[in-house]
């Protein structure tokens, strides 16, 4: 059996015209995704069943769910800053599961976009979001900039889809009616295949953004020589092209978010196309890399206020990045227990974070065994998301979607795990207060 | 023969691909590696699949050296996963994000092994 416009799971381009073939409850091929998005929807060794140990060095014993939820629940319960970290692999139904389970503990709730486009959401809090949906930028986009961000590796089919080749009502010739340029530290595919290739030494991104601006505000007197080892005649000529667009698009990724700079990098990218819209029309969008961490941030937004980093110890969301997201908390010792839950902080943290989670009980809710499994405590085996359960997730430019199921398991969804949790935590305080 | 250089990790095809097969052999080879140019790597007198150890001020780790002539001078890159962060500065800044990006790094040709994802888990227990 084929299965038509099926939604790929992986990248923030949710692309929606996959072909997956399904033969005795099994994906045997997967047509029209990118390697990734292939990659993932075939499949990987999972872990089979719940486990448990007491010493992160022991070796993991099976256990039933019932045993591997109760644990867990008595845990979270029992802790006083229990730390709710990942969710971005997950669909809209369980993160809201998981905002309910943080108001239950009082404890935090972070999402992935802390080692992601965390900086970014700081950045619109500052300056807003010029911003529009991809259909947009695919049918009226002649000047695309990557700043920062390599679609070639991260997000494959996006110059194809909806950035570069693909042809649109005002980009009839595609490639060929679209100017592309790339602004990097190093020279990635993505620079390859641009007109204009830009590089900027690391952690000067801000500085050649502020150059721009001064030469689109007709200010180029006041420009050096030489910006963040850019030439002052290259910027000269990217500021004319950029004030010539029809319709000017950037889109940005961890090149300016983990840079020096940061949030700052955001602000000033975001005040650069609110000033050239003065000229023609411009938008800016974050190349988004789980499928569903935009959805993680319209979730928490309309239960909470805020977009991630969300303590709920007060028993009010309170918001303070810096503070209360994950990396932060773990710096400074201050959780006493962690759920990760549909992202990878063993993977994805740096070493010393890690080495600080590693004292405190673990709980994972995953698939896949991976680095966060190697300092868990309680392993729960869920279903994935996107394959094997349907549900809601973003696309990266906020477009809500219905990702598909494709086949069957036993493993029980992340929200159906959530609810026996959330269940057994009131049952336990309950029965304490 | 040391390199100074700038560090910087980040995400590749491969290393998406086994984001669900982290315990795999796949997975090592897409992530544990070290990538600079040739001319960096000449000065350092290393081969591709060499060992090469990279230290900055917040930990040091070993994977074998690639080429990617698309870096600049004293630019090396690890993809994003644990062996790029056993160098990564924790440090926030106050606004919630480590830095993944622009660290001063060392880098050092070395006979010692490249460590396995558990092997290096295992260190921060």
């Amino acid at each position: 059996m084929i299965i038509k416009d099926v939604l790929c799971p992986f990248c923030g381009c949710l692309c929606d015209d996959l072909a997956v073939e399904v033969e005795n409850n099994k994906v045997v091929d997967v047509k029209h995704a990118c390697k990734i998005g292939a990659s993932k929807i075939m499949g990987h060794d999972r872990i089979k069943a719940p486990m448990m140990r007491d010493d992160k060095n022991g070796e993991f014993r099976e256990v039933s769910y019932d045993e591997a939820i109760n644990e867990s629940a008595k845990i979270l319960a029992n802790s006083k800053r229990p730390l709710l970290y990942g969710w971005a692999s997950g669909l809209c139904e369980m993160m809201a599961k998981g905002i309910l389970l943080n108001e239950e503990v009082g404890g935090i709730i972070d999402n992935t976009a802390s080692v992601c486009h965390g900086p970014s959401v700081l950045g619109v809090h500052e300056k807003g979001l010029p911003t529009g949906t991809l259909g947009q930028f695919a049918n009226r986009a002649d000047l695309v900039v990557f700043w920062g961000c390599n679609p070639v590796q991260a997000h494959p089919r996006h110059m194809s889809r909806y950035s570069v080749f693909n042809k649109g009502f005002f980009a009839s010739k595609g490639r060929r009616s679209r100017k592309v340029v790339v602004f990097d530290v190093r020279k990635t595919d993505t620079a390859e295949m641009a007109d204009e290739y830009v590089q900027v030494n690391p952690g000067e991104d801000y500085i050649v953004m502020s150059a721009l601006r001064a030469i689109i505000a007709d200010k180029a007197d006041v420009v050096p020589d030489s910006v963040g080892g850019v030439p002052k005649e290259k910027l000269v000529e990217l500021g004319e092209a950029m004030k010539g667009a029809k319709y000017g698009m950037v889109y940005f990724g961890m090149g300016l978010t983990q840079s020096r700079g940061k949030y700052k990098n955001i602000d000033n990218a975001v005040s650069l196309i609110t000033e050239l819209n003065a000229h023609g029309k411009h938008s800016i969008l974050p190349m988004r890399g789980h499928y569903n961490v935009t959805g993680f941030g319209q979730v928490c937004a309309w239960e909470t206020g805020f977009a991630n980093a969300v303590d709920m110890s007060r028993g009010i969301p309170y918001y303070n990045p810096g503070e209360t997201c994950s990396n932060d908390l773990l710096m400074r010792e201050e959780i006493d227990s962690a759920m990760i839950i549909a992202g990878d902080a063993g993977a994805h943290f740096p070493a010393q974070s890690i080495a600080r989670m590693s004292k405190v009980p673990v709980i994972q809710v995953d698939p896949f065994h991976n680095p966060t499994t190697e300092m868990a405590n309680i392993v729960i085996p869920t279903k994935v998301s996107g394959v094997e359960l349907e549900g809601t997730a973003y696309r990266m430019d906020s477009v809500s979607l219905r990702m598909r199921k494709l086949v069957d398991v036993d493993f029980p969804s992340d929200e159906e795990v959530l609810d026996k949790i959330i269940a057994k935590v009131r049952e336990i305080k309950g029965a304490s207060s | 023969m040391n390199l100074n250089a700038t560090f910087i990790s980040g995400r590749t095809v491969n290393q998406g691909c086994n984001l669900e097969n982290k315990t795999s052999q796949a997975y090592f080879d897409a992530a544990a590696y070290c990538e600079m140019n040739s001319k960096d790597a000449s000065s350092l007198g290393v081969e591709p699949g060499n060992n090469v150890k990279v230290t900055t001020d917040h930990g040091s780790v070993v994977v074998p050296m690639a080429i990617c002539d698309g870096n600049p001078d004293g630019l090396v890159f690890i993809p994003m996963g644990p062996w790029a962060n056993a160098v990564v500065d924790p440090d926030t800044k106050g606004c919630g994000m480590p830095g993944f990006k622009g660290i001063s790094a060392v880098v050092e040709p070395t006979d010692e092994k490249a460590p396995t994802m558990p092997e290096l888990m295992a260190r921060l227990k």
